[in-house]
């Protein structure tokens, strides 16, 4: 009998604990991704809107511009995360070694762009890729180029240069996972593979990769969301421009809203393209990560 | 021949770090300079201190009332930093501490918001501040961050090693619930708690988009929103601009150098 008191005790505190959180999630998450869905089958300019069915959806289809958003975040992702996820991946296996010098340098120097705020950096890397900026000196100097590029003037180059910013902003903070869940590795089955002969590169693809499968996967869906959300870096860096080159579904959705007449059953409906994909990819990559179970 | 093949190996580990270390660094230093130099040599990729460090300063606070702004940032970025761990750390408090059937359903919802992104909430959260005449105001910032799904998960995993037999024996002593986690648990998580402390007032300080659509006076602007927009005219006086990253980007640097240690187990903490 007492013991089903303290029970129910133990019960109204586990819910008065957690009902700050549950009313303002409802409020500020749940209620506006529902409101959200409702809004985009209404269709209408500024606050008067009414029922318009799948007008949005057929819009979005013959929409040039949300399909050059969807391509550049497309883009963004197939090219970026992987690029950056190797990238961690390597210095965090050289920077296992417990033998290499200047450990703590390296490691500090790889981490600290992840200290910056996403706008500063974006606007260090505007200036530093001006048209007879920083970057076009140095790559005359050192002969990796004959003329300069006027980066943020051309659509490739401009997307280039938003690669390049967000690999300098977050290949460090990948690789701090990547070093902790190596150090959790066993280290006798290295000093094993290593008496057997296993090269280095074999023990890396053999052993590291597998053992470190769950963070991978873990990283892999966080920079898959992030991409899929880019804002700071596009609004700051090149506006989206030239010619929408560099617009993502974020920035289309932010002009939509505040910046063209507000159009809110569409932006509502431009912002589920995000939630869907969302979904879809890191449901695909769990897949895949199950898959290659060996 | 092995031995020279390790050599050359080796060799290449440190060329490409040394690379990636220069990569990583050169920004900070390019932004340091650029606080000496005027915008015409900035945009000309000066790379050598120059003179000008007195006039961009004097010229950033002629332009920006650049008190206000420090202000508000750290007012948002405080104040931000200590509802999100109250009601955030009780809340993973909880879910550890009282299991429950219909608690551990509700976690599972918590989490799958997780995957929600901002851009898709922004413009219903967008139209009832505006509604609940919270544009323009601090409350209207804090109010959808201080519930963070992240840091209640964060704290949920962190409270699996916080012994019970603690719990049992204040419980003995006759401590109500909420005395248990105030006067118990607070004090033996406190590295949890400095952990998370970074990873919020990083996440305030460093906010853009959800104060840029809200937060529509001079007077209530941010030091993040200040810079971006300094930046975004059509010729940015580069200099001004750089003395203000520098100042926005100082905190948190300060910060992570203080708490190095505690900075990179706060963030791996989640996966462990």
């Amino acid at each position: 009998m007492a013991k089903s008191r303290i029970g129910r005790a133990e019960q109204r505190s586990g819910w008065l604990f957690i009902a700050p959180t549950l009313v303002l999630l409802g409020l500020f998450m749940v209620y506006p991704i529902i409101w959200s869905l409702w809004m985009s089958f209404q269709t209408g300019r500024g606050m008067s809107h009414s029922f318009g069915g799948l007008t949005n959806i057929i819009r979005l289809t013959q929409d040039p511009v949300f399909l050059r958003a969807l391509t550049n975040t497309g883009i963004f992702l197939v090219v970026q995360v992987p690029i950056m996820i190797v990238l961690a991946l390597l210095f965090a296996a050289a920077l296992n070694n417990p033998k290499l010098r200047f450990r703590g340098f390296f490691r500090t120097a790889i981490f600290l762009p992840c200290v910056t705020s996403l706008v500063a950096y974006s606007i260090l890397f505007k200036s530093m890729f001006a048209s007879d900026g920083v970057i076009n000196d140095l790559a005359i100097a050192l002969h990796l180029m004959d003329a300069p590029i006027s980066w943020l003037g051309d659509p490739f180059w401009a997307r280039t240069v938003i690669i390049l910013a967000i690999t300098w902003r977050w290949t460090g903070y990948n690789m701090i996972f990547y070093l902790a869940a190596m150090q959790n590795v066993d280290k006798s089955i290295y000093e094993a593979a290593r008496i057997d002969g296993v090269p280095a590169w074999a023990r890396f693809v053999y052993i590291t990769l597998p053992m470190l499968k769950p963070v991978i996967l873990f990283t892999t869906v966080i920079s898959t969301i992030g991409t899929l959300q880019l804002f700071d870096e596009v609004n700051n860096i090149t506006m989206g421009g030239p010619s929408d080159s560099t617009l993502t579904l974020s920035l289309y959705i932010y002009n939509l809203t505040f910046k063209f007449m507000p159009s809110l059953g569409y932006a509502a409906t431009v912002s589920y393209v995000i939630v869907i994909l969302v979904a879809v990819l890191s449901f695909l990559q769990f897949l895949v990560a199950r898959d290659r179970k060996a | 021949m092995t031995r020279i093949f390790a050599q050359l190996r080796l060799g290449l580990v440190y060329g490409a770090l040394s690379l990636a270390a220069f990569v990583s660094i050169f920004p900070f230093f390019w932004m340091l300079v650029g606080t000496t130099n005027t915008a015409n040599d900035i945009i000309k990729g000066k790379v050598t201190f120059g003179s000008a460090l007195f006039d961009n300063i004097a010229n950033l606070f002629a332009q920006v009332d650049m008190l206000q702004v420090f202000w508000n940032s750290a007012f948002l970025a405080i104040v931000g930093t200590i509802l999100t761990l109250a009601i955030s750390s009780l809340a993973g408090y909880a879910f550890e501490m009282f299991p429950s059937k219909t608690r551990e359903r509700v976690f599972a919802v918590l989490l799958l918001t997780l995957s929600i992104p901002f851009a898709a909430i922004m413009v219903p959260l967008f139209v009832m501040m505006a509604k609940l005449t919270l544009i323009n105001t601090f409350t209207a910032i804090l109010l959808p961050s201080i519930a963070s799904v992240f840091i209640i998960f964060y704290f949920r995993q962190a409270t699996k090693a916080f012994p019970h037999e603690l719990r049992d024996a204040a419980k003995i002593d006759g401590l109500k619930e909420w005395q248990i986690f105030l006067y118990i648990y607070l004090p033996v998580m406190r590295s949890t708690y400095a952990a998370a402390i970074i990873i919020v007032f990083m996440a305030n300080w460093n906010n853009y988009l959800w104060p840029l659509i809200v937060l529509q006076t001079n007077d209530n602007k941010t030091l993040t929103l200040v810079v971006s927009s300094l930046a975004s005219s059509y010729y940015p006086d580069y200099g001004v601009v750089m003395v203000a990253t520098v100042l926005a980007t100082l905190p948190t640097i300060i910060v992570f150098f203080l708490l190095q240690r505690r900075f990179v187990e706060g963030l791996t903490g989640s996966v462990k």
